[in-house]
């Protein structure tokens, strides 16, 4: 197991990975506040250990180890934070400073329990930003919380949302977010778990993506394109 | 004697599969369009005569399975059930083959009797397919006839074989061909626990075949769950059991397990009999959809064809509708001159004849080249390309792409935008949108801003009412998308190939929408019309003037003759600048309304009431109570903001 200040690391070269740049010295400092020099420290014992790529003067980005590790952490400071806000009622920056403090200890059939009972929430209270999905062995929400937990099995390969994929990429459907009813919708148009897809297109200023699936052509608002997740050949 | 022979057949399928098309084809003239009982989903009928029989078509709506989800689900599951039709037809997309199937395989779950319309065989044969129709047939186990249907081609095949269909059963044949449905199998686990299920369902009097049954009740349905722990509770024990052990095996849901298969099945069927002769070409649609979905020369293009579809729209609107307006004018002062000024003959024209002339001169002009337009859009496949483009813009007013057409449509006219909204494939989308429409300033609305606002008080203030009248239409569409029931719905839809819109399908589908729209506003135009002229003559309108001053006067600051304009407006809203010159004695508003009482004035216009023509089409497309509710609304919505605008400028502008 990582040591926490590993994991805060690659929680916030997450974050800012997830913007579409590599993170830089300067602003990992920023954000973690401590001082450049033990960043860069850091930043090369990370990639000796295979977490990070970094380049001095380039910045870092996460592994596929890392990204495991970022993504489950980043998931749990979300979970944890919506559950402090929405349930306990604190405050925005109080729910931000204890989840930070919490996400560290929480175990994983906590986290499930708490996705639960929060309703299986998408979006953190940071900007809405997305929470990314759990690494639970099911196909949909509805399964998972059908199951007891002690049931809970992990997923060996990371899916991710089929709005990451690029155009022209082909991924395998793993598993769909949410409720019932949109699951349901999806599947009857045939975007079922193992299905194959395509990203054919997507529209600017956050539209839709267009996709091809099972020999049709269908247009998919952000919203629910981002509750499917796919499997792709580079395993990323 | 001969007795007159009916046969009763459905047409079902996917949406965008052609099946209105075979519709209109089939029935021609002949049909009546309405709504599902107690439901706003339409409903459309037809009948034809074929070789001595009489056929009811009925068109089901287009959807892509047959749970319980959505209106149009249930409709369908209902009437295939309940009505038993003699034959279903099953049309479907012959190039999108497999997501066609996966609804097919469900059709013959129900046993119910039916043949598969294989449609659009030459975008198919254009896509580098060949389908086996033989093979598909054997696989299947049911009658299927390739068509055309834009071309016509194969309908008259279709026809027989529905003959061919209905004789058989009638003279109890059992099916010859030993099916191969058969074959239609889920895994093996699946299939011993629907066997399990079947065994506890065979002596329920239900109509629905057993096995249909256990498949519903291990899919988790929850209309067959409590139409079956009703006769049998105890099954639903069993069935959460079953659900259980499936869950075990598969580490999925039984019911997604089920339609996983389903496809899979839908993918074999097309594996054994369709084959890819050439691999698509990059042809002109390919180059030209890459071109319109894309970015900047997508937006480029979309804002060129919806410039070139509103100026088409309202030129030719605005030269009929004046060119009708004078015809009639002129026909007004031929038959003064015959009848000169007797009552009868004013209530007769006033009431009846003006209520008819309103309708036609504001509504058709516009709505006729709209509904040519907007059916070319919808046939060629462009409709979908702006939706897909326009969709971030939408859910700010927490709509989706598809209602991009109908709200710009609104600026023109109303009437044919409320219209418009039935593309919307929700009832909740579509009562979001229509009621939303409502909101945007008409053409006449503005001549009005413009005319009065603009022209006394200053450019400035009419564009800042339009913007006031935008954050409104933001501001509501966000409240009524948090305050109605159900689900929100992502745009999900199907981007179909690009395709030459025919002449005879366009003429076709706009005037059965015209016909649609002429039987049911009209009438209510000539009531509203008659209400109104009767008042006039009977000299109610003073009374009703005073007992109006009450909010005119009092809470919105204007003199008490307004109060009759704004009734007229509700005729048609130009009328309430004509009116008021009349009433007034003068065209110069600045010598008899302040410039504080020309803003609140142009406020309660802009937003008080949708015109007749639109309760009419608002009536039609969400049923009498919501029209009701949406025009109080509105109403009340209006003189408070009259009001409150005239508060706030009091201090301000004289």
């Amino acid at each position: 197991m990582e040591s926490e200040n590993v994991q805060e690391y690659l929680e916030a070269i997450y974050t800012i990975n997830e913007g579409g740049k590599s993170a830089e010295t300067v602003e990992l400092a920023n954000m973690l506040n401590v001082k450049p020099p033990s960043v860069t420290e850091m930043l090369k014992r990370l990639t000796e250990e295979g977490y990070v790529d970094y380049e001095p003067y380039k910045g870092a980005k996460l592994t596929e180890s890392g990204l495991r590790i970022a993504v489950k952490i980043t998931r749990k400071h979300g979970i944890v934070e919506r559950f402090l806000h929405d349930i306990l009622k604190l405050e925005r920056e109080e729910a931000h400073q204890q989840a930070c403090l919490m996400e560290h200890s929480l175990g994983d059939k906590a986290e499930a329990a708490l996705c639960r009972l929060l309703g299986r929430p998408e979006k953190s209270l940071n900007n809405d930003k997305p929470i990314p999905p759990c690494d639970v062995q099911v196909s949909n929400c509805i399964e998972c919380e059908e199951m007891a937990l002690n049931d809970i099995k992990k997923r060996i390969r990371r899916p991710k949302a089929i709005t990451s994929l690029k155009r022209g990429q082909v991924g395998v459907i793993a598993f769909i977010r949410g409720g019932r009813q949109g699951v349901k919708r999806l599947s009857d148009l045939g975007l079922t778990v193992g299905a194959q897809v395509t990203l054919l297109n997507s529209a600017p200023f956050g539209g839709p993506i267009e996709i091809s699936v099972r020999g049709s052509k269908l247009a998919i608002g952000r919203g629910l394109a981002n509750k499917v997740f796919v499997e792709t050949n580079d395993g990323l | 004697m001969i007795e007159e022979k009916h046969i009763k057949v459905a047409l079902a399928g996917n949406a965008n599969v052609g099946k209105s098309v075979i519709f209109n084809e089939l029935t021609g003239l002949h049909q009546h369009i309405g709504n599902w009982p107690g439901k706003t989903v339409e409903k459309a009928e037809g009948t034809l005569i074929f070789r001595g029989f009489v056929v009811d078509v009925i068109d089901l709506p287009g959807i892509y399975s047959l749970s319980t989800f959505s209106i149009e689900e249930q409709v369908t599951r209902q009437y295939i059930t309940e009505q038993k039709p003699d034959a279903v037809i099953n049309v479907i997309d012959a190039a999108v083959l497999e997501r066609n199937l996966f609804f097919t395989l469900q059709l013959i779950e129900m046993k119910t009797p039916m043949l598969v319309a294989l449609n659009q065989m030459d975008m198919a044969e254009k896509k580098g397919v060949k389908i086996s129709v033989d093979e598909l047939e054997k696989q299947l186990g049911i009658p299927i006839i390739p068509t055309i249907a834009v071309k016509g081609i194969g309908l008259t095949r279709l026809l027989e074989t529905i003959i061919e269909v209905y004789d058989k059963r009638k003279n109890g044949v059992k099916e010859t061909k030993k099916i191969a449905v058969e074959d239609i199998k889920y895994g093996r686990e699946i299939e011993e626990r629907v066997l399990i299920l079947e065994s506890y369902l065979t002596e329920l009097e239900l109509p629905y075949p057993s096995r249909w049954l256990a498949i519903k009740l291990l899919e988790d349905d929850p209309e067959i769950k409590s139409l079956v722990y009703k006769l049998k509770p105890q099954v639903d024990e069993i069935v959460k059991a079953l659900i259980n052990e499936i869950f075990e095996i598969h580490g999925e849901s039984a019911s997604n397990v089920i339609t996983a298969e389903r496809y899979g099945v839908a993918h074999r069927i097309v594996e054994r009999s369709m084959k890819i002769i050439t691999p698509p070409r990059v042809g002109l649609e390919v180059r030209l959809d890459a071109l319109s979905s894309r970015g900047f020369p997508g937006y480029l293009i979309m804002v060129g064809v919806v410039s070139l579809l509103f100026f088409s729209i309202f030129t030719f609107g605005d030269y009929t509708s004046e060119l009708l307006y004078d015809l009639f004018l002129s026909i007004r002062t031929a038959m003064e001159s015959v009848f000169g000024t007797n009552v009868l003959f004013q209530f007769f024209w006033y009431g009846i004849i003006e209520g008819v002339i309103a309708g036609i001169t504001i509504a058709l002009p516009y709505i006729i080249p709209f509904y040519i337009g907007l059916s070319v859009l919808e046939d060629s496949g462009y409709l979908a390309r702006i939706a897909f483009l326009m969709d971030f813009a939408m859910h700010k007013i927490g709509l989706h792409g598809k209602a991009f057409i109908p709200m710009m449509l609104s600026f023109g006219c109303n009437v044919p935008a409320c219209l418009g909204c039935r593309i919307m494939e929700s009832k909740r989308e579509k009562t979001i949108a229509t009621f939303l429409t409502t909101l945007v300033p008409c053409a006449a609305t503005t001549t009005i801003i413009l005319g009065l606002v603009g022209k006394y008080v200053g450019l400035t203030w009419a564009l800042g009412l339009y913007v006031f009248d935008l954050a409104i239409i933001i501001i509501l569409g966000r409240f009524v998308f948090r305050l109605l029931p159900g689900e929100p719905m992502g745009l999900i839809m199907e981007i179909p190939s690009y395709r030459m819109p025919t002449l005879k399908i366009t003429v076709q589908k706009t005037w059965f929408k015209l016909k649609g729209f002429v039987f049911q506003a009209v009438p209510l135009i000539v009531i509203g019309n008659i209400v109104l002229t009767s008042l006039d003559l009977l000299g109610a309108l003073p009374i009703i003037e005073q007992v109006f001053s009450l909010i005119t006067v009092r809470w919105l600051g204007l003199p008490s003759i307004v109060g009759i304009s704004f009734i007229f407006g509700v005729l048609r809203k130009e009328l309430t600048l004509i009116m008021l010159a009349s009433l007034m004695g003068t065209s110069n508003f600045a010598s008899v309304l302040t410039l504080r009482q020309m803003i609140v004035y142009g406020v309660v216009t802009m937003l008080y009431i949708p015109c007749m023509a639109t309760i009419a089409a608002l009536v039609r497309e969400l049923g009498y109570k919501n029209a009701i509710f949406i025009t109080a609304f509105e109403l009340a919505f209006a003189i408070l903001l009259g009001g409150l605008v005239n508060l706030l400028l009091i201090s301000f502008v004289p």
